[in-house]
């Protein structure tokens, strides 16, 4: 089960090193937010995939999942909603100010008018 | 590839016009989905849920009636400062842990109790709850905010 | 009490300042007071700090009062406590540089309250015992920073912003990655219970060399090392100088900070590979610094790349793995957050007061500007690590070390850069001060008053420690122990067991 799943990360990864090689800002973003879903996903693959109850604090129970990666990805998850959030409000932005989303038209020193 | 944000000619200056179902049944599913998403906060003691799934839920629902009617109409249905109640959620997030100082225990240390409810039975009572109420209005609060600022007419 | 409240006070007061400016709404006469006031009080808080750990030794609080491998820990030890002082001070003085160089309508958007948030996180980073948490920290000082780079949205602040942006989420979700694998190997992620198991454990250790590479290729983008360094230059130019000064001073420190902790504690055994590694990466570092401080004739450039020297030099200390190499590392990273701040409020003062950032453009102002000028002169030297100043003890200790441990082409190379570095910007100070008078009409009737005070104090700091270098001794003596010694670091955790 584990090697799938790294597999799978390993395709999404490639996926979004695809997407963001590419030229425009829409598909850089969207390439780290899949890029992030490949590392979440490895994530919880490293702490090992088994069907197991939620653990509780009850010493009886013997049959538990690890909560630790669990509660990782939670919060990397949260993380990268927001840096996905923030960095398609200023996409917009900038598209709007620079006139442009492609990154090749983005370099040197533009100057304000 | 050049430009994959063509800027819409459609849409500029088109008054929305009858979008008498969207806009009716927004207004019943908004209820259904707000009602779900605190389901969802309170369920999220022991079971999966939680002040983050509430909170966007909450701010999807708030999104589907900015999608039927337009801002202005929105802000007249639910007139709250968005501003304020992230404001409020991050004093909730961070003051909420810090009051454990007063009982002498470490930072983010939570007390528990149950209480007898007539009807309810037995309930938990849980200072996490007032934690995740501060999670549920930032996460409502922000995802509103960004989605309104993406959103924004170009103006 | 003091154990429960105490180490989270640098956390708390930026974050709550924070809060209490967005309630405030946009009243940007009240965010400055407030700004000030917590910053009044960080650097209250930080010396409390310092003072409290000299007394009784590395300070722990478990967040949440769970035992220490399971939940999180924050542990200040006298590295944190020092490290968290100099960025007190850093903050207090910035956000009196702001007033009157960052604009009001920066300040009505919000500026303080995303320096505050920024400041959390930087505190968060430097004094939390967990290393997911020291990642959480880093997003949020990130997250801070992305907003303060493009906070105004000139079109040079997106462009280069929006690279910062995607190199740095890029190297965060690598850190996740590391993260991921450190998990797979420990099966722990609190950074002294790692350091336990991993010097109880007499096995394999091939997969921590892995490990190691993933962490510093985080760090390394991070602090700008060597084949990492290409997106600092042009995004540390866009923002705004104050923005600058916190950036610079703090940002980059953070992740030779982080770098620091790591290969103490988690990369112990196979050092000939990973800290020979750091080493050459650092001394690349150091060559490539000089070479783009050589190159350019722009002020903000010419002391941006002396930052990648400094980042360079601190890591030479850091890969010795020695008591006189670790001391060292540990002056020079403090007297680097500090001189670094000057030289960026000097360099921010004459780009307000003239409009140009390109040296060669200026001349002769230390006719209207002699104290000031003597300043920067003052602040060449501290940086170049002229005796009695402050850069001086952590290179003569850095330099000791790497002759001690026979890597004399490291120490000439250190020896080398401090003559680039003094060479790079005593050229400045020359162009800048003396040389042709230019138009002295074109300058700029700016108010000034706040940006001198506090570009001066930030000086005067730096010469402070360079002369109380001798007093302090013992405290960077505690602060270098928990590196080059770890199980002092991690010795709290078999306490609790």
């Amino acid at each position: 089960m584990e090697i799938v799943i790294i597999i799978l990360a390993g395709i999404l990864i490639g996926a979004a090193v695809y997407l963001m090689l590419s030229k425009s800002l829409i598909r850089i973003i969207i390439g780290t937010a899949i890029m992030s879903h490949g590392v979440h996903l490895m994530l919880l693959t490293m702490g090992r995939l088994k069907r197991g109850s939620i653990p509780v604090l009850d010493e009886e129970v013997s049959n538990y999942s690890d909560p630790l990666p669990q509660a990782l990805i939670l919060t990397a998850i949260v993380i990268a909603f927001a840096l996905t959030a923030y960095t398609l409000v200023l996409a917009l932005r900038s598209y709007r100010e620079l006139d442009t989303d492609n990154v090749e038209e983005m370099k040197g020193v533009p100057h304000d008018d | 590839m050049k430009h994959t944000l063509k800027k819409t000619e459609a849409g500029k200056g088109q008054k929305q016009m009858n979008d008498v179902f969207l806009q009716f049944v927004s207004k019943v599913v908004f209820f259904i989905v707000i009602m779900f998403s605190f389901n969802l906060f309170f369920a999220g003691h022991y079971t999966p849920g939680g002040g983050f799934v509430g909170g966007l839920l909450a701010a999807s629902a708030l999104i589907l009636l900015l999608i039927a009617f337009d801002k202005k109409t929105m802000e007249k249905m639910i007139p709250i400062n968005f501003r304020l109640v992230l404001t409020v959620g991050l004093l909730f997030a961070a003051g909420i842990p810090t009051l454990s100082f007063l009982f002498g225990t470490p930072f983010f240390t939570h007390q528990h109790t149950y209480v007898e409810i007539p009807i309810f039975g037995e309930v938990a009572l849980h200072s996490a709850v007032l934690f995740d109420i501060g999670v549920f209005l930032t996460v409502a609060a922000t995802a509103l905010f960004i989605i309104s600022l993406v959103g924004e007419a170009e103006d | 009490m003091t154990t429960n409240i105490l180490p989270l006070l640098p956390i708390m007061i930026p974050f709550f300042a924070g809060i209490i400016m967005l309630f405030v709404g946009k009243r940007p006469i009240a965010h400055r007071v407030i700004a000030a006031i917590s910053g009044l009080l960080l650097i209250l808080s930080a010396l409390w700090l310092v003072v409290h750990v000299y007394q009784n030794g590395t300070i722990v609080t478990f967040l949440g009062n769970w035992a220490a491998p399971f939940g999180i820990s924050v542990v200040i030890d006298m590295a944190a406590a020092l490290l968290l002082t100099t960025t007190a001070i850093i903050t207090f003085l910035t956000v009196v540089y702001s007033y009157q160089s960052i604009g009001i309508e920066r300040e009505t958007f919000y500026y303080y309250v995303m320096v505050m948030f920024m400041i959390t996180g930087v505190n968060g980073a430097f004094s939390t015992g967990d290393i997911f948490n020291m990642f959480v920290f880093f997003e949020v000082f990130l997250l801070a920073s992305y907003v303060l780079i493009t906070l105004g949205g000139t079109k040079i602040q997106l462009q280069e912003g929006f690279k910062y942006i995607i190199v740095n989420i890029i190297s965060s979700n690598f850190f996740v990655l590391a993260l991921a694998y450190l998990y797979s190997v420990t099966g722990t992620l609190n950074m002294a219970d790692i350091n336990v198991k991993l010097e109880g454990f007499d096995g394999n250790y091939s997969i921590m060399s892995l490990v190691a590479v993933v962490f510093l290729f985080v760090f390394a983008t991070k602090a700008g090392v060597f084949p990492l360094y290409f997106w600092l230059p042009g995004s540390y130019y866009a923002p705004p100088m104050p923005v600058l000064v916190l950036f610079g001073a703090l940002l980059t420190k953070v992740g030779v900070y982080a770098i620091a902790r790591t290969y103490s504690l988690f990369f112990i055994d196979n050092t000939a590979f990973t800290h020979q590694m750091l080493l050459f990466l650092a001394l690349l570092t150091i060559v490539m610094g000089c070479i783009g401080a050589l190159s350019y004739t722009d002020m903000k450039k010419t002391i941006i790349y002396n930052i990648i020297i400094a980042v360079g030099i601190i890591l030479v200390g850091v890969a010795m793995m020695d008591e006189t190499g670790m001391l060292g590392a540990f002056y020079y990273l403090i007297h680097d957050m500090i001189i670094k701040a000057a030289l960026f409020m000097l360099v921010g003062f004459l780009i307000y007061r003239t409009g140009e950032t390109n040296a060669d453009r200026l001349g002769g102002l230390i006719k209207i500007h002699p104290f000031t000028g003597w300043m920067f002169f003052i602040a060449a030297l501290a940086l170049a690590g002229v005796p009695p100043l402050s850069g001086f003890y952590g290179k003569l200790f850095i330099v000791q070390s790497a002759f001690e441990n026979g890597q004399h082409i490291a120490a000439i190379i250190v020896l080398a850069s401090s003559l680039v570095v003094l060479y790079s910007i005593v050229s400045l100070f020359i162009k800048a001060f003396w040389g042709e008078e230019m138009d002295f009409n074109t300058l700029k009737p700016v108010k000034s008053g706040k940006i001198l005070f506090a570009s001066i104090a930030m000086v005067i700091v730096s010469i402070a420690f360079g002369l109380a270098a001798d007093v302090l001794y013992p405290l960077f003596e505690m602060a270098a122990q928990s590196f080059y010694d770890p199980s002092s670091y991690s010795q709290y955790i078999t306490e609790v067991e």
